[in-house]
């Protein structure tokens, strides 16, 4: 049975009150790290070797030492719960039914980076969640473990959640200090970074709910132990957020490195894809990383079991790997439709550019109209050709990395699936009905 | 003209959403009272009839000491607010790759003909508006919709049927998001 660090004791009744959530070990973390000295803190996490769990897997440890100390400016910490990254629901499955975690977490990395105010950065389509983190925010001023002199420490915080209000660009860390500051999520030209001038110009640190919830196990365990688990490079365990043709779609927690196929297809993950049919391809990492055909994903190019783990995903690189990302995990049967998925997917980039930079404004509408053009059958293998043009003068050319999250999903479609594209531009009667998609009191399509 | 005025005149927040507005603006350092535009027009969405008006936001702009302009350009940017009347219940069906592969397009396509409107519409009786949105974060449930602040999940459409002929047996004003009276109790 694999290690559970921040989904144990999920199930409990009532986990999610102050009274269940300490009967089961709960805030004890804390009351260690209020031992400790904030540079002690940063050690350990720099020891546990935590990566952050939004989806760029930089070392949390080493962004928290970068933080900027200039005399008599506030520093502040916002969790990143923004989730809006399409497949992936861990966060929001975590704050709803493990709130103390989230707190707890937000308070011990708050006293380690002397932050006295921290907000939760929550998208605002999520606000039923709002009302659980605030009633559990309010059990814990009621502890002493939020406010003036926290466990008689000297240190004081106050944690606020903050909604936002349907933006998936708000995710990205300064589109979200932004739109914290009352103003359209627009993403800064970056440097300076936040850590250096961050919200209201003062010294931030944006971290991941799931990050933040990772610092909790690691302070209980020391950052050494907490190292011990999973393989290389990518410590600890990791939430998956699994979803699409598989039998058994939720959230689950793995320790990195587990092979892919045992993920796909043993009964104690996903079970496997529904109806029996065949694995047609893979987004491993939420929507903007590269799909992969079944056989990458389950192999590295070299042969190897592909492993759940930030370096065997990217190992290829773009030609035959892919990212981790946000752990939000895609299958597609047999049955889908690669063009039309893209189609989607290059739709919604385009709905949530924020328009700042052209090559991302109005690339991702060119490739959506493009797309759209083959798929209704109208499509010429030249169009195949200007996709592959449009996403390559995108990538690595915007303000903020949205402009990426477009662009790879086109090129490693077009990579793996060119075949795919060239049926729909050469034969348009033959996709002239097809739903596209499977349901499982629907026929099989093509 | 005199309409507008005359209306202009009837925006105020009731007395307990302005105890809660304050409560708001207290989280933000003094100076950066802006910060609570996002919070302050989900309520004045909730408590206006489901939409911002432009009087609407004149008010919040007031409330927050900002410009009117401030107000309209936050408005316009996020997808939750809206810029025109809404029916009393807004159903809210994620299209989103995840629930796509789910059959979130059945989904749309039976809302449509069952509520005889197209996306973006609202029924004549005011009852219901029907919008599509981005992925909401439950997609290992798809497909999945949102009315209010409920998410309804593994949708078919016999799931639907039942849920819309519970959202017709609905007396109050409009559902919203933010659950004013939830907040409201605790916070006042
Ligand atoms: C377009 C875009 C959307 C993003 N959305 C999210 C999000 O919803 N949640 C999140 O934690 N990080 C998101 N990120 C990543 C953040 O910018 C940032 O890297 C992250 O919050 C840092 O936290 P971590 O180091 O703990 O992962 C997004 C990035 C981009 C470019
Ligand atoms: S890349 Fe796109 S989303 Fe990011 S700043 Fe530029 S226009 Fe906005
Ligand atoms: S795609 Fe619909 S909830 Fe994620």
């Amino acid at each position: 049975m694999a290690r559970k660090l921040l989904l144990e004791n999920i199930d409990v009744p009532g986990i999610n009150s102050m009274e269940a959530y300490r009967a089961h070990g709960g805030y004890a973390a804390l009351e260690k790290a209020m031992r400790m000295k904030p540079a002690e803190i940063v050690e350990e996490v720099k020891k546990s070797g935590l990566r952050g769990r939004g989806g760029a897997g930089f070392p949390t440890g080493m962004k928290w030492s970068f933080i900027a100390n200039p005399p008599g400016v506030p520093h502040y910490l916002i969790c990143n719960a923004d989730e809006s990254e399409p497949g992936t629901f861990k966060d929001r499955f975590l704050m709803q039914r493990k709130p103390h975690l989230l707190i707890e977490g937000m308070i011990i990395s708050s006293f380690a980076l002397g932050a006295n105010t921290s907000y939760i950065y929550i998208r605002g389509e999520m606000l039923y969640v709002l009302h659980i983190l605030e009633k559990a925010i309010q059990e814990a001023y009621d502890a002493g473990y939020l406010g003036k002199n926290i466990l008689g420490s000297g240190f004081d915080l106050d944690l606020y959640v903050h909604p936002g209000a349907g933006a998936y660009i708000c995710g990205e860390e300064t589109g979200l200090i932004e739109s914290l500051e009352g103003k359209r999520g627009n993403p800064r030209i970056k440097p300076p970074f936040p850590a250096v001038k961050g919200l209201w110009d003062c010294p931030t640190v944006v971290n991941n709910v799931e990050t933040i919830a990772a610092v909790v196990p690691v302070i209980s365990m020391g950052g050494d132990e907490y190292a011990k688990i999973g393989i290389g490079k990518s410590t600890g365990t990791k939430l998956i957020s699994a979803c699409g043709h598989i039998n058994k779609p939720g959230v689950y927690e793995i320790e990195l490195g587990l092979p892919v196929e045992e993920f796909i297809y043993s009964d104690q993950y996903c079970g496997g894809i529904r109806g029996g049919r065949k694995l047609k391809a893979v987004v491993a990492g939420g929507s903007s990383v590269p799909i992969l055909p079944s056989d990458l994903i389950l192999k590295t190019p070299k042969g190897e079991p592909r492993l759940m783990s930030y370096e065997s995903l990217s190992d290829g690189g773009f030609q035959s790997g892919t990212m981790l990302g946000s752990g939000g995990f895609i299958a597609m049967d047999e049955t889908t439709s690669i063009v039309k998925n893209l189609w989607n997917f290059t739709r919604f980039y385009h709905h949530e550019s924020c328009g700042q930079c052209s090559p991302c404004r109005e690339g991702t509408g060119w490739m959506e109209k493009v797309l759209h053009k083959i798929l209704t059958g109208h499509g010429t293998i030249k169009d195949i050709d200007l996709l592959w043009d449009i996403q390559g003068k995108i990538e690595g050319k915007t303000i903020c990395p949205l402009g990426d999250a477009a662009a790879w999903p086109v090129a490693s479609a077009i990579r793996h699936f060119r075949a795919e594209f060239e049926e729909y531009v050469k034969n348009p009667s033959k996709i002239k009905d097809v739903k596209h998609y499977y349901r499982l009191h629907d026929m099989p399509v093509i | 003209m005199h309409d507008l005025m005359s209306e202009k005149k009837n925006i105020k927040f009731p007395e307990d959403a302005l105890v809660l507005v304050h409560r708001i603006m207290a989280r933000y350092p003094p100076g950066r009272q802006k910060s609570a535009i996002l919070p302050v027009l989900h309520l004045a969405q909730a408590e206006f009839d489901g939409w911002l008006s432009s009087p609407v936001m004149d008010y919040v702009a007031s409330l927050l000491g900002i410009k009117p302009i401030e107000v309209y350009e936050v408005a316009s940017f996020y997808s939750m607010f809206n810029l025109k009347p809404v029916g009393k219940c807004v159903i809210e069906v994620c299209r989103t790759g995840p629930c796509w592969l789910m059959g979130a397009e059945d989904i749309v396509t039976y809302l449509e003909k069952k509520l005889g409107i197209k996306t973006g519409e609202t029924t004549p009786d005011g009852m219901f508006t029907l919008k599509t949105v981005e992925c909401l974060a439950s997609c290992g449930t798809a497909p999945m919709m949102q009315v209010g602040e409920k998410y309804h999940e593994n949708l078919t459409c016999e799931k639907l049927d039942e849920i819309l002929g519970e959202y017709r047996k609905n007396t109050e004003d409009h559902i919203s998001h933010w659950a004013k009276d939830k907040i409201k109790s605790k916070e006042a």
